[in-house]
């Protein structure tokens, strides 16, 4: 484990997430969550999990973000906060 | 005071998991929007599921993949890999976040078919009005 890399992709999630639950966009939020997603799946690269890390690639930053995209599709991407 | 500071500092990543975690509480509890809520709730999971892994791992080893592993028998030294068990747990609850996200974004789906909004506020006002 790297810990420079570790700590730098860290701070990355912290970010993706205030800014996933921050921006005034439904749409913007469902591809910050994406972000955020991809960014833990590289963290658990750093981590030696392996397994971990693709099925959170495949399962987390593609099928999650896909259904939120979807979900606003069908909804509004209008939010107040 | 200085081995106080060396203590937070050694172990920065258990305090990142919680900042996540807390976020993620944060906007549970105090988001209006119903698609926030489940953005929060997604990040409350996967800031459990990386506390679980980073138990997990170990300074020096590798991953734990087997070389060789088929052939003859051998002995193999487990301090070389990087403990396997929470990453298998921690899979299980990656499928269980998705199913739970999945009826979590179908169900904001059928409150805005109702009640034409997703702003919790909005869905109360016109509950009360009925």
């Amino acid at each position: 484990m790297i810990w420079q890399l570790d700590l730098a992709i860290l701070t990355l999630v912290v970010i993706a997430g205030i800014g996933a639950i921050t921006v005034k966009d439904l749409l913007g939020a469902a591809i910050l969550f994406g972000a955020y997603s991809f960014m833990m799946c590289l963290l658990w690269s750093i981590m030696g999990a392996v397994d971990v890390s693709f099925t959170e690639a495949s399962v987390g930053a593609g099928a999650s973000t896909v259904f939120f995209v979807a979900a606003v599709f069908r909804t509004t991407r209008r939010t107040k906060d | 005071m200085p081995e106080l500071i060396s203590t937070i500092v050694a172990k920065y990543n258990y305090w990142i998991y919680i900042t996540l975690m807390m976020i993620g509480l944060y906007a549970m509890i105090a988001k209006n929007n119903l698609v926030k809520k489940i953005v929060g709730m997604s990040i409350f999971q996967t800031a459990i599921i990386l506390f679980y892994v980073s138990i997990g791992a170990k300074r020096g080893a590798t991953i734990p993949i087997l070389e060789h592993g088929h052939g003859s028998s051998h002995i193999t030294h487990a301090v070389d890999y990087i403990n396997p068990l929470p990453h298998v747990l921690m899979l299980t609850a990656i499928v269980v976040a998705v199913a739970t996200l999945g009826v979590a974004l179908a169900l904001a789906v059928k409150v805005y078919n109702q009640y034409n909004t997703l702003e919790e506020d909005e869905i109360l006002t016109q509950m009360r009005e009925k």
